[in-house]
């Protein structure tokens, strides 16, 4: 906050010298409309500025001479010279307030009622004299001109030059290791003076941004509205004095789009927005421009209101509807114009837009308005890119080398790579970048180069507005950090070039425009609606599943939900027994699935799949990759271990249905606490021998006695009549002979299995 | 009045320079090309910390480029870029009377633009030029 101070301080100390002439100006002619409208947005800015700044003192001051003004603006308040009295008694004591500020000295209040209520219409008090001017301390930065700064950078350029020319002759001499080591430290002291003098010119757009996180809480805070602020590319590298200009211009945008573009929660809800608003600001090098833009969610700019207001103002309807869609937009930036009904100290007097349009174009810039009502606001500042440090990657093609800049690049990529893909689309070239297929540019024939008609070697797939696509180059080399300076308008009339720049080998190097790029190129991109959120999140959902060779050489896909783990198992503990392919693992005995006969290998590969309590195995050839799967799946024409096709960077790959595995293998798996079937009586030993196993089988475990406590679910007997140790448990009698002898004992015979089976099954589920 | 031209030799003709054009004089090192740049533009180069655009003179004056490597050069700043005029070879400066081209003298091709005037030395007449008219993609010169 002591930075923003201090700048605020030094701001305000400098636009009182230029302005004293002004208010002298206007204390001569108080109808001079050009010198009001300046010490107006003198005060509005101190207002603006005292918000954030938390100095509640100098802000109750400028409001009260802001109302005034404005009120002299719109023809309420006629200026006389009282009123012009009252009003520089008040910039006065700004100006005071603001230097004891500085030099840390407190300064009596008591005036200051007095100073405001000078303003009221009518009244005949006359402000206080001004009191002492606390004594001024000596600034604590010097203001220098841009062009020496520049004198010193290109002094700095030349002096690595020369350390560079001077190693290249050192190394092709041999020098002795004193110079060499001499010449080393001659580097490090010239590296770091070169940063030291950049920074003296350049700047990161960060300290442009930083002070926004606190300004849109606390506006935000003011007006009850919730705001979300993103900060995007903050690591621009800006010409300091561009930096400067957009600082006031910003923040009012800011506040005005808080202010008179974001909707209260309340509002939102019945809109069926999301409660919190939106706002972003983000800086981007595109072309030979930065292009700062504040977006918002929020109501839009309502045109009807703008006009209506402007009508009031005692504008021609007739003119202002004739207008352009365009210009019926501009119209926000006139000044004097408010769409908001009543005046908050935060904006609303319509001035900000004005003051930003005039700072604006001041440094040849230009605003776009990007409008769509009810939906939100999208102001594009658009300055000229006078110089600039960009982080750049530099790329080769054939001899030549380019630069481009690192914001535009969304990911490099060799063509090599098994998950990229070029074909011809009719004579149209076409990448396919895992599941993207975007347009591919080579970047040697766009420029006209002797192609060496080998197929591209890199692909940089770079984002421009409304989509992106593949530029091919042959190489890719290396990472700079590049002062960019504009380039001759012949070299710009190109289309393909953002600026040059002189890099340390002392060869001139272009910064490609990769919007220009696919332009030349005759790409189109229709603009896309931005992805809402809620979008986003139900694809992030996809499901992931493992990518496979199975055993009988097909690729395949299985869910990873299922997977308990991979593992590589000595192939002799696969084996088939009792009807099915069974795994030997830690111990027990696992069923196992597979496509095809494991084979001669030794040691196989084995996925665990677990669902619950119930595991099987599922033998693979070799486990290749994690994918996201599409949620569309063809399916499969029979049920059966393949649920159906899913394609895959083109691929068609079966999926495995779980589903049918686990109720194909899974099924003779032992529940974990199985139910217990207690053999009992005289033919315990018969019933042990030859239906335990098809007991165990069905999932029972199966006992001839049971600890104390424990019960059975079901007790098997062969003894006709009830000599059941366990009281109250159900049984099942078994009978030696096919019939039933007369009687109905509800006996079951022997052999009968499936009889048995469900015997068991209806008593002991019975319990 | 007199003024000070700088006399050079441009596709194998004398041409003298109004000094107040000329900013330096300088040997041309690699120069790196810009593709798909217009045809006088050969390239770039790096003069000490500034880089310049090179000049092919005898494409922009609209005759056969002489191809190989770029030699001497005039440097010429025009509205903030500093631009290398390709020349074959440089004579003298010396102060020099500018008149008008001699009504009924047409100068030919890419000549027409560019010659604004003649000097006199010695009695041999030598066309004045205007660099910037063979700087492609500015404004039109001024009258």
């Amino acid at each position: 906050m002591d930075d923003l101070l201090q700048e605020f301080i030094a701001e305000t100390r400098e636009t009182l010298a230029a302005l004293s002439g002004e208010i002298v100006a206007w204390e001569s002619d108080p109808s001079d409309r050009q010198r009001l409208d300046a010490i107006f947005r003198f005060v509005h800015t101190v207002k603006g500025s005292c918000g954030f700044l938390d100095l509640p003192r100098l802000a109750r001051l400028s409001h009260a001479a802001e109302d005034v003004l404005a009120g002299v603006r719109d023809g309420a308040r006629v200026p006389d010279t009282r009123l012009v009295n009252a009003v520089l008694a008040i910039v006065d004591r700004i100006g005071e307030l603001v230097e004891a500020i500085d030099a840390g000295m407190s300064l009596d209040d008591s005036g200051e009622d007095v100073l405001i209520a000078a303003l009221a219409e009518g009244s005949d008090l006359v402000g206080p004299a001004s009191a002492l001017v606390a004594q001024r301390q000596p600034a604590r930065s010097v203001r220098l001109s841009v062009d020496l700064l520049d004198r010193m950078m290109s002094g700095m350029s030349d002096m690595v030059l020369a350390r560079n020319e001077l190693a290249r002759r050192l190394r092709d001499d041999g020098a002795d290791p004193t110079v060499e080591a001499a010449l080393e430290r001659l580097s490090l002291t010239v590296a770091e003076m070169r940063d030291t003098v950049t920074r003296t010119r350049m700047q990161k757009v960060e300290t442009l941004f930083s002070a926004l996180p606190r300004i849109v809480r606390d506006t935000a805070a003011d007006l009850g509205k919730a705001v979300v602020l993103t900060i995007e590319g903050s690591d621009v590298e800006l010409d300091r004095e561009m930096i400067e200009m957009m600082r006031d211009p910003l923040v009012h945008m800011v506040r005005n789009s808080i202010d008179h573009g974001l909707e209260t929660p309340a509002e939102r809800t019945i809109a069926g927005k999301r409660e919190n608003c939106r706002l972003t600001v983000s800086a981007r090098q595109s072309g030979n421009q930065i292009i700062i833009s504040i977006t918002d969610d929020g109501r839009g700019i309502d045109v009807e209101r703008l006009i209506a207001k402007l009508v009031a103002a005692g504008r021609s309807e007739r003119e202002l509807r004739a207008l352009s869609a365009k210009a019926k937009l501009d119209l926000v930036f006139q000044a004097g114009l408010s769409t908001k009904d009543e005046v908050t100290g935060i904006s609303g007097r319509g001035v900000g837009m004005d003051v930003v349009r005039a700072n604006i174009e001041q440094i040849g810039g230009r605003i776009e308005i990007d409008n769509s009502l009810g939906r939100g606001v999208r102001f594009a500042i658009h300055v000229p890119l006078t110089l600039s440090i960009i982080s750049t990657i530099v790329v080769g093609v054939g001899e030549q080398r380019f630069a481009v800049s690192r914001q535009a690049i969304e990911e490099i990529v060799t063509v090599r790579g098994q998950q990229i893909r070029i074909d011809m689309l009719g004579d149209t070239a076409a990448a396919t970048v895992r599941e993207r297929r975007m347009p591919l540019i080579d970047l040697g024939s766009v420029m006209g180069l002797p192609g060496s008609g080998a197929a591209p070697a890199m692909l940089v797939i770079v984002g421009v507005v409304g989509g992106s696509y593949a530029l091919a180059v042959d190489s890719v080399l290396d990472h700079e950090e590049l002062v960019i300076k504009p380039a001759a308008p012949a070299v710009m009339a190109t289309g393909i070039y953002a600026g040059q720049t002189l890099p340390d080998s002392g060869l001139p190097m272009l910064l490609l425009d990769c919007a220009g790029i696919a332009a030349v190129a005759g790409l189109e991109f229709s603009r896309e609606e931005p992805v809402e959120d809620d979008a986003v999140e139900a694809t992030t959902d996809a499901m992931s599943a493992l990518l496979f060779d199975d055993l009988d050489g097909v690729r395949r896909l299985v869910p990873l939900e299922v997977i308990d783990r991979i593992e590589p198992v000595p192939a002799h503990s696969i084996r088939f027994a009792a009807g099915r392919l069974r795994l030997s693992i830690d111990g027990r005995i696992v069923p196992l699935a597979a496509m095809a006969e494991v084979g001669d290998r030794a040691i196989v590969s084995v996925l665990r799949l677990r669902d619950g309590p119930i595991e099987i195995a599922y033998a693979i050839g070799e486990a290749l990759d994690i994918v996201s799967v599409p949620s569309t799946i063809v399916a499969a024409r029979e049920p059966g271990p393949v649920a159906g096709v899913v394609g895959i960077d083109g691929d068609q790959i079966e999926m495995l249905d779980v589903h049918w595995l686990f109720a194909t293998h899974g099924d003779d798996v032992r529940h974990e606490a199985p139910p217990v079937c207690l053999i009992e009586g005289s033919g315990s030993a018969w019933m042990t021998t030859f239906l335990k196993p098809a007991l165990e089988g069905a999932g029972y475990r199966v006992a001839t006695s049971l600890p104390a406590g424990e019960r059975p679910a079901v007790v098997l007997t062969m003894d006709p009549e009830p000599a059941v140790t366990v009281p109250d448990s159900a049984v099942v009698r078994l009978r030696h002979d096919r019939p039933l002898g007369g009687r109905d004992d509800h006996s079951i015979y022997r052999y009968d299995r499936p009889g048995l089976l469900a015997a068991l099954a209806e008593r002991a589920g019975r319990r | 009045m007199l003024s000070l031209f700088l006399i050079a030799h441009i596709a194998g003709r004398a041409v003298a320079i109004d000094s107040a054009q000329v900013e330096s004089v300088v040997d041309i090192g690699s120069v790196v090309p810009v593709p798909r740049s217009a045809d006088q533009v050969l390239g770039l180069a790096a003069l000490r910390s500034r880089v310049v655009t090179v000049i092919d003179t005898r494409v922009a004056l609209g005759l056969p480029s002489a191809g190989g490597a770029a030699g001497r050069a005039v440097i010429t700043l025009v509205e903030g870029q500093h631009y290398a005029i390709l020349v074959d070879s440089l004579e003298d400066v010396a102060p020099f009377e500018m008149v008008p081209l001699s009504s009924g003298l047409i100068l030919d091709g890419g000549w027409r633009s560019t010659g604004c005037g003649i000097v006199e030395r010695d009695g041999e007449p030598i066309l004045a030029i205007n660099l910037r008219a063979l700087l492609p993609g500015l404004a039109a010169v001024a009258a």
